[in-house]
């Protein structure tokens, strides 16, 4: 693991985006993937491995938003309602027609990808603050249609129980089986948007987000890739929001409201706008946040509080704890944890020197 | 037979009730207007003034004055305080910084008004009565012709400070160009500061108005949700954009919940005026009275 690099020795392009930047790269990725794939499904107990789950959900939707917002500089306060869209829709399609999990989970994520879209049309003329604006607008829209539109949201409290996702006959039902089934999405969403940001269309993105006219100056449709980095975000939205419907085993909207687009803006405000890394720690930081409060309240509140009094403290404390979180990194560390992580690794790159 | 005192009634109570929403929605076209900045958190600003009159009032006897009185010195605290603590850091970045940073701060807010004051309905008493006025055939409970009568004359205000006082021509120049602004010798952040101040008068106002008529809890915020057309109808920097905007939203969701509620089973009031804000965005997206915005490199 001991390397020290003694330049920038890059004399192409290629070189300069490639994934692995350094052949000690490709180990670390191999091993990080031979102790997720192997040993953490077998050493970790159901417990700790619900919790995997739900960060491996959190990240797929939390990369699907940084592309929306980190890379292509939009913003959309809807993703809540995008996830709903593609959850319900795969819920139909598993119940009403019977469709397997590997069809369902794409319609999900398409059915998303096209309400996206339609919602970014604005895009195009609003910005910023009027964008912002424009999809929340979107998600009270989409939550009262679920809502009141009882052939989409199957009546009975708006919830659709889907059956478990089956693989060769033999459904996917324990926690254990469900990391797995859930790391492989994962893995596919982190190389898919590694890849998209090297290409030609994540160079796009970046060059609006960066300046959008003159973006439009060199030849870039903006109209064309800003309605693209919607769909693709709303695709990434609709499949967590399929996943989260699998995993839970029943579709509801109360599972996708304004609160969860807002958290998976702080997701990726505390993990870092505009990288994928980022959008990593910042879901396990905002799925591990509400956990190890409770955790804390549960094993250290009753020394101060009454019973009574802690249970009324946890949500509000996360609430208050979340809002300080967001502000902190926004004023203090705007590139996030992200950053964070690259001081640190930079400064040990180097040690025992300065630079 | 097409009952005209339904609708009648109906439009009536709307106009009322949207100018109660310009009231808010001044707060938020006031920050807007001197910083370009969006608060998010605007409902919350009422929520916690609504907190702090009703605790005041409930738990420390205190008269509707002097109670009304805190609330209007906390709320102009808390709004320089906030723009201190956390706008000011913020000025230059991103549009997507400055939201995230209030909807932090709603969230904050949020956790801390029931964590503190406690989550049961608070009432907030004010010394008038709550026998409708009967007008010809219309009904009109007095809190909300009060609440109409502060916002036109908080509109009224607001009009004169910004193109007649000294200040207010100031805050204009801020609002329309930073940089230009400070050569010519204007404290930009005093500005600033002022107009968080401001929206705290507003929002203690609203807190009051609001908080009598719905009772105070941690659903009052959901009042800031209604902003949100209004200012967007109306054009996010005009004043008199606010009261037209709230008048149009307060219409046509009372009325399209007085037909369309039976028919739907509900919810139309708060589905409605989203619905006229995305038509207000495809085809006018700078609202009413909203100032162009011409982009250049």
């Amino acid at each position: 693991m001991i390397h020290r690099e003694c330049g920038v020795l890059k004399t192409t392009y290629r070189a300069d985006m490639a994934l692995y930047p350094l052949p000690v790269a490709r180990k670390t990725v191999a091993a990080i993937a031979i102790l997720f794939a192997l040993i953490v499904p077998l050493v970790l107990d159901q417990y700790y491995l619900s919790i995997l789950n739900l960060i491996f959900i959190a990240i797929v939707g939390a990369i699907g938003l940084n592309i929306l917002v980190g890379y292509t500089g939009q913003i959309s306060v809807g993703h809540g309602a995008f996830m709903s869209v593609g959850a319900y829709t795969a819920a139909n399609f598993a119940v009403r027609l019977g469709f397997p999990f590997w069809l369902s989970l794409p319609l999900g994520g398409l059915m998303a990808a096209l309400v996206g879209a339609i919602v970014g049309i604005p895009s195009l003329r609003i910005k910023g603050l009027y964008l912002a604006i424009a999809t929340l607008a979107a998600q009270f829209i989409i939550e009262w249609v679920i809502n009141h539109f009882t052939w989409i949201s199957g009546g009975v409290q708006a919830s659709i129980e889907v059956p478990r996702p089956a693989l060769f006959g033999h459904a996917i039902a324990s926690q254990r089986e469900m990391y797995v089934f859930l790391l492989v999405f994962v893995v596919v969403a982190i190389v898919a948007a590694l890849n998209l940001m090297r290409s030609r269309i994540g160079r796009a993105f970046i060059a609006i987000r960066d300046q959008d006219i003159a973006a439009q100056i060199i030849g870039i449709d903006i109209f064309r890739y800003k309605l693209l980095a919607f769909a693709i975000s709303s695709f990434y939205a609709g499949v967590t929001g399929v996943l989260y419907t699998y995993y839970l085993g029943i579709a509801n909207y109360e599972q996708f409201q304004i609160g969860v687009s807002i958290d998976y803006l702080a997701m990726i405000i505390i993990g870092g706008l505009g990288s994928i890394l980022g959008s990593i720690l910042g879901a396990i930081f905002v799925t591990l946040l509400p956990i190890a409060i409770r955790w804390f309240m549960e094993s250290f509140g009753d020394l101060l509080f009454s019973e009574a009094a802690v249970h009324n403290l946890i949500p509000n404390l996360r609430l208050i704890l979340f809002g300080l979180l967001i502000i902190f990194f926004l004023v203090v560390e705007p590139e996030g944890l992200n950053r964070l992580w690259r001081n640190i690794r930079n400064y040990f790159r180097v040690w025992p020197f300065a630079y | 037979m097409f009952d005209w005192q339904f609708l009648l009634l109906l439009i009536s109570n709307g106009v009322l009730l949207g100018l109660m929403y310009s009231l808010i929605a001044l707060g938020f076209v006031l920050v807007y207007k001197a910083t370009d900045a969006i608060n998010f958190a605007q409902g919350e600003f009422v929520m916690i003034a609504g907190f702090v009159v009703a605790v005041a009032m409930g738990a420390y006897g205190a008269p509707w004055w002097l109670a009304a009185a805190v609330g209007l010195v906390g709320m102009i605290a808390f709004g320089f305080g906030l723009e201190r603590v956390v706008l000011r850091p913020l000025i230059g970045r991103p549009t997507v910084a400055v939201i995230m940073a209030t909807i932090g701060l709603a969230a904050i807010l949020r956790g801390f008004g029931p964590l503190v004051w406690g989550a049961e309905t608070r009432p907030l008493p004010l010394p008038i009565s709550d026998e409708p006025i009967t007008l010809g055939p219309l009904l009109i409970p007095p809190i909300q012709l009060l609440g109409a009568a502060v916002s036109l004359l908080f509109l009224a205000g607001f009009s004169w400070f910004f193109f007649k006082s000294r200040k207010g021509i100031a805050m204009r120049a801020v609002a329309d160009d930073q940089q230009v602004a400070m050569a010519m010798g204007i404290n930009v952040q005093r500005y600033f500061a002022l107009a968080w101040g401001m929206a705290g008068v507003v929002s203690a106002l609203g807190g009051i108005v609001w908080g009598n008529l719905l009772g105070v809890d941690v659903h009052l915020s959901l009042v800031g949700l209604k902003v949100f057309p209004v200012v967007i109808l109306g054009g996010l920097d005009s004043i008199p954009g606010a009261v037209i905007g709230g008048l149009i939203v307060g219409v046509v969701e009372n009325v399209a919940a007085g037909y369309l509620d039976p028919l739907v089973g509900g919810g139309t009031k708060d589905f409605a005026p989203y619905m006229l804000m995305i038509a207000a965005l495809m085809f006018r997206p700078y609202g009413i009275f909203g100032k162009r915005i011409i982009e250049r490199v």
